[in-house]
């Protein structure tokens, strides 16, 4: 096509040069940007399966853990080393009828770090122990990682949760549920919003984000110890009562 | 890029393929091990607790 005396062939090399290297720059943004686009897509499967399927895992392995403990160490010898629990262990399993397919036979861990809270519902370490007078307060996630508290909007006022530890059931009624800010560890008070009371009742307290994906607020359900039974007797109505 | 992965991988097309295939099993191991719980702990829908600040 080109005719002799045509412009230097330098030039021509030298702009197909420049189109090819700004093509090879754009074909490598280019992929870079659907890896990118891929990972994140991963990101979301990770985060709203994954970890609930890991967290599915991780409470059936916690719960076989609690129930041989309970079995092999004798009660007395538990009761001895009562009440410090090691961080990161677990001691009891929860239930509550109306987020059956949430709680249920559910392992409460002490601690409440990241670890303790993808195995189920954690313990707030500086609270009281199951059926102990003041605050048995817990935490659980509501989205993601398992989800016990997925279902807390719909809780109300009556609703049962029952606590089973080594040699007994704690059956606790819930009062009041508030929502309130990030801060306020009052909730978690032996008397909740006073601090100096003396305790003349068990209480527990669940925790969890509010609204369910974000973490501007806590809503946060309180209850009060209606029963407490042995475990050489028959398991309390709302455990074995069908739902 | 992957283009320039894909010749850089010995063998005929058969051994490229599951090279790629092992590759890619063992970035999304890695992330789903390490990467995503690390990005996790920033999310704020993790954060269930209340704590005096």
């Amino acid at each position: 096509m080109r005719a002799a005396g045509s412009p230097p062939t330098e030039t021509v090399t030298g702009s197909t040069g420049i189109r090819a290297t700004a093509w090879r720059v754009l074909s490598v943004l280019g992929e870079l940007s659907i890896t990118l686009g891929v990972v994140l897509a991963l990101f979301v499967v990770y985060q709203l399966i994954w970890t609930n399927v890991r967290a599915d895992r991780l409470a059936d392995a916690t719960r076989s853990e609690v129930t041989r403990s309970w079995t092999t160490s004798p009660p007395d010898r538990r009761a001895l080393e009562a009440p410090t629990v090691p961080v990161g262990d677990a001691f009891a399993l929860a239930y509550i009828p109306r987020l059956r397919s949430s709680i249920w036979g559910t392992p409460i861990v002490q601690g409440v770090s990241a670890q303790a809270l993808a195995r189920g519902l954690g313990h707030y370490t500086s609270t009281a122990l199951p059926g102990e007078l003041g605050n048995f307060a817990l935490a659980g996630h509501r989205a993601t990682n398992g989800e016990p508290l997925r279902d807390i909007d719909t809780l109300q006022t009556g609703d049962l949760v029952v606590v089973e530890t080594a040699d007994q059931w704690f059956t606790y009624s819930l009062d009041r549920g508030q929502i309130v800010g990030p801060s306020d560890a009052w909730v978690l008070d032996s008397v909740p919003g006073s601090p100096a009371a003396t305790p003349t009742q068990a209480l527990i307290t669940l925790t969890t984000c509010h609204p369910r994906w974000g973490s501007e607020q806590r809503w946060v359900w309180w209850g009060t110890l209606v029963e407490v039974t042995g475990k050489d007797g028959q398991p309390p109505a709302a455990v074995t009562n069908e739902a | 890029m992957y283009a320039a992965l894909w010749r850089a991988l010995p063998g005929p097309a058969a051994v490229k393929l599951l090279v790629t295939a092992l590759l890619l099993l063992v970035v999304v191991a890695v992330l789903f091990e390490l990467v995503f719980p690390w990005a996790e702990q920033s999310l704020p829908f993790l954060e269930v607790t209340v704590d005096a600040r």
